[in-house]
């Protein structure tokens, strides 16, 4: 009988280790250490001072040298409301005392790359440079942080933000790829602008040279606070302005990948050429163009003519097409189309520009571009971005889709500082591309394109709207994120549909097609996130 | 020299002024975001935008006489630094491509003059022309696919030139192996029109007195050519090869780009895109400066190729 039993015991042993060896979990492929990264930017560096930056030309080669508060989960980057803590100990803190206080635990091991320990006095300074920084000390994205109250840090290890009003938009706007961490002694003795043209973080790799116009080359930190990271030796941020040179040092393996995206077709090259040496990542991506009536000037001062511009374009088929050739695809209102916070489908369909039925969305165009007495017969003007991915793509289907009711334009491609001359300044046209690309998925946050001119500071229509004001603001008071969709869909459908203030076209795409042995990196829905490289490793 | 200069400093500082948009607007607001005014006026103030334009032109004139050339108004680095770094590979590649284009040109110029409507003669100017034809950035880009498609097909491992640069003393293999394509493809298009002049030149001189006086007197062809008509007919060849110099210096803009080569013509355009106006008028300048000591060096080669001139 034990013999049979302990025959039984070893049987079902052997069946659960089968069934587990076959159906279970593989284990994670084992990382292998060292190596350099060569990657490809598009894009020129301004200054290495990311809290003064806007761009991803800074982002990619710099950010690899600076840690943050907090950052989207490298390993789950996908998700728009998934945050680790960076150099704050255990999990991101949930708010205390009605979500109005924030309080984090700082790690006790974290260098500075010139040996100073870092604690929250750091973290402190750094952030009183993003949200109130010294007269005449310029900071991008202060007004991101308009809730914060104050921030203290009333120990070595702890830093607490204690908030105007409970904010959902607080924690992911912490999160920001820009706020890099600076050291307060920096702060101190070198001033403000010192972060401009030096290096001193705590991140994964330290810096050795920048080459301008050439290369960023940065080596591993032996004393990075993540144990065993970062796997790579060093890295090498390759400058190259011209696609088709990104593309081809990918095929000619100059460099393992590109961090932006490119477009389907070029995907489409690499994929030919090189087989199973590439993977491809895609991912929707936090970015899309915009048109922008200009609501000062005939006939698009009048919400008729306004709506039949959205009416008249054919969105869901229109992503069929374009994502075959350009980076745009998901069809999206104005919040990301992944996030919790956006319009599902049929949601969607009830808005203008959005009906499933293109014939009568066109024909009520039509009857409303009638109706409005616009003169058909005078062609204005459309500005545009001399940008191949995807403005003169887009810009070229929008012409034909107004054409369809009738409206004719002439579109004024022009090159990046003429064009936001025009858009900003000037305002010598009818309707303008304008884009919305943002880093952390933040909808509270996102949206502020819709809000007054006089509000905005990114809103180039030229209208001035208080009900969507005061629905902004009851969003971004509003800590239940139930309450928030309900105000979100109204501020939708007014900003979209019953004003006809600004739309959406598609949402951008993002395709990166990169060596097969680059391992660890995922995509994620915006190129400025999960840049620290830290959880790169080369299968070579 | 100085009148030239001081024009070229006028027209540029002005015209770029012209030109819409400025640095400040394009760093804070080119992707999107949101832009905070009060940002943009800080950076304004910082690159002295915000002074009168003619207090503007004063800075510029007042810096260059002081050799200054200020500071890049998108990076915040010394242009100095900024175009030393860059001047080198200019530098090489234009020298390289002259020494291409003169490698071919003259050779095959002569050969196309002595062999007059013969079937040489009509290979050499068909080939020519074709380099006139040919843009050198489209020729660029078929050397790089070319050589990804032919060495795939090879080895199986797609191979394209480096597109880092190393400097020719650090490895010389490195080095060439990715500036050889880019003065082949601006060599040849260069060549193509210092083998038409070579030709047309020789075909003059050959008809002259002199070269028939040669001819009677029973000097062997060889000699009358390179003795008598060759080094006579080189002059407007020289001016030619000097001006094509002094424009490879910083009119490379296309051939680095698809090569992606950090020189000064990538510079210019990424510049001229970025609105970044001090650097626009240091490299304009410098561009100026080279075309003026290359024609200075051509006036005296002059005297050399042809003692009848003296310059007193």
């Amino acid at each position: 009988m034990a013999r049979l039993k302990m025959k039984t015991i070893l049987a079902l042993t052997i069946t659960l280790a089968l069934a587990v060896w076959t159906f279970g979990p593989r284990s994670a492929e084992a990382v292998k250490r060292g190596g350099i990264l060569k990657f490809v930017v598009g894009s020129k560096i301004p200054s290495y001072d990311a809290h003064l930056e806007t761009t991803f030309g800074m982002i990619h080669p710099i950010r690899p040298f600076y840690s943050l508060l907090i950052r989207v989960n490298p390993n789950n980057p996908q998700s728009p409301t998934d945050f680790i803590c960076d150099v704050c100990e255990g999990s991101v803190p949930k708010p205390t005392e009605g979500g109005t206080k924030y309080t984090f635990k700082i790690r006790k091991d974290i260098w500075f790359h010139n040996g100073a320990k870092m604690n929250a006095h750091d973290v402190k300074a750094t952030y009183d440079k993003i949200i109130s920084p010294p007269k005449g000390i310029a900071s991008a994205r202060k007004a991101y942080y308009s809730m914060v109250e104050s921030v203290t840090a009333p120990d070595d290890y702890t830093l607490v933000f204690k908030l105007k009003y409970p904010s959902g938009a607080v924690v992911p706007a912490l999160a920001s790829p820009f706020n890099f961490i600076y050291s307060k002694a920096d702060l101190k003795k070198h001033g403000f602008s010192w972060h401009k043209k030096n290096i001193n973080g705590t991140g994964a790799f330290t810096f050795v040279q920048h080459k301008p116009g050439a290369f960023v080359e940065g080596k591993r930190n032996a004393k990075f606070h993540i144990k065993g990271r970062p796997y790579l030796d060093g890295y090498r941020a390759i400058s190259a302005p011209k696609m088709s040179i990104r593309k081809q040092a990918i095929q000619g393996d100059r460099a393992s990948i590109e961090f932006r995206g490119f477009p389907p077709k070029a995907c489409d090259d690499l994929k030919k050429a090189l087989g199973d040496k590439l993977v491809v990542q895609e991912s929707d991506w936090n970015c899309n163009l915009m048109i922008t009536p200009n609501h000062k000037r005939a006939p698009f001062n009048d919400v008729r003519t306004r709506r039949a511009l959205t009416l008249a374009v054919d969105r869901w088929n229109g992503s069929k097409y374009l994502s075959r050739i350009a980076i745009v695809k998901t069809v999206g209102g104005i919040v990301f189309p992944k996030h919790p916070l956006a319009s599902t489908k049929a949601e969607l369909q009830k808005i203008a520009g959005y009906w499933p039925d293109i014939k009568k969305s066109r024909a009520e165009a039509k009857r409303l571009l009638k109706e409005a007495g616009v003169d058909l017969s005078k062609t204005y003007i459309f500005n545009n971005r001399g940008v191949d991915q995807p403005y003169k793509v887009v810009g070229t289907w929008l012409l034909d889709q107004w054409r369809s009711v009738g409206l004719n334009f002439k579109q004024e491609v022009k090159p990046s500082p003429a064009f936001y001359d025009s858009l900003r300044k000037k305002k010598d046209w009818h309707v303008s591309i304008d884009f919305n690309c943002q880093t952390v998925i933040n909808p509270l946050l996102d949206i502020s394109k819709f809000l007054s001119n006089d509000v905005s500071g990114s809103q180039h229509a030229q209208y001035k709207d208080r009900e969507l004001d005061k629905m902004f603001d009851q969003m971004n008071r509003e800590a239940d994120p139930a309450k928030q969709r309900v105000i979100m869909r109204k501020f939708e459908k007014r900003a979209l549909d019953e004003q006809a203030t600004q739309f959406v076209t598609l949402w951008w795409y993002k395709i990166n097609p990169h060596r097969s042995y680059v391992k660890g990196w995922k995509i994620a829905p915006s190129h400025y996130l999960n840049q620290s490289l830290d959880n790169v490793w080369l299968d070579k | 020299m100085i009148p030239t200069l001081i024009g070229a400093a006028v027209l540029i500082f002005f015209l770029l002024r012209l030109i819409p948009g400025d640095v400040c607007e394009l760093r804070m607001a080119g992707t999107g975001m949101y832009a905070d005014p009060e940002a943009i006026k800080i950076c304004q103030h910082d690159l002295g935008l915000d002074k009168a334009v003619y207090a503007q032109f004063i800075d510029f004139v007042w810096g260059f006489m002081q050799f200054d050339l200020g500071v890049s108004m998108w990076t915040g680095k010394s242009i100095s630094e900024e175009v030393g770094l860059r001047f080198e590979l200019s530098l090489q590649v234009a020298i390289m491509a002259t020494l291409t284009a003169t490698f071919i040109a003259i050779p095959l110029g002569t050969i196309s003059a002595i062999k007059q409507d013969t079937w040489v003669d009509y290979i050499v100017r068909s080939f020519s022309i074709a380099g006139i034809a040919m843009p050198s950035f489209w020729l660029g880009i078929m050397i790089i696919l070319g050589l990804l498609i032919i060495t795939n097909k090879i080895t199986g491992t797609p191979w394209m030139p480096p597109i880092e640069y190393t400097p020719f003393w650090v490895d010389p293999w490195a080095n060439l192996s990715q500036l050889i394509w880019p003065a082949v493809a601006t060599g040849y298009r260069y060549s193509a029109v210092a083998t038409r002049m070579t030709r047309s030149t020789l075909l003059e001189v050959l008809r002259e007195d002199y070269v028939r006086t040669a001819r009677a007197k029973g000097l062997y062809e060889k000699l009358i050519i390179n003795r008598h008509a060759l080094k006579n007919s080189l002059l407007p060849v020289t001016t030619v090869i000097g001006i094509e110099f002094a424009f490879l210096m910083g009119g490379l803009v296309v051939t680095e780009q698809v090569f992606n080569l950090n020189g000064l013509g990538k510079l210019l355009v990424e510049s001229v895109l970025n609105a970044d106006y001090t650097m626009v008028q240091a490299l304009v300048m410098l561009v100026a400066v080279v075309f003026i000591l290359t024609n200075f060096f051509i006036d005296i080669l002059y005297a050399w190729l042809d003692p009848r001139i003296h310059y007193s």
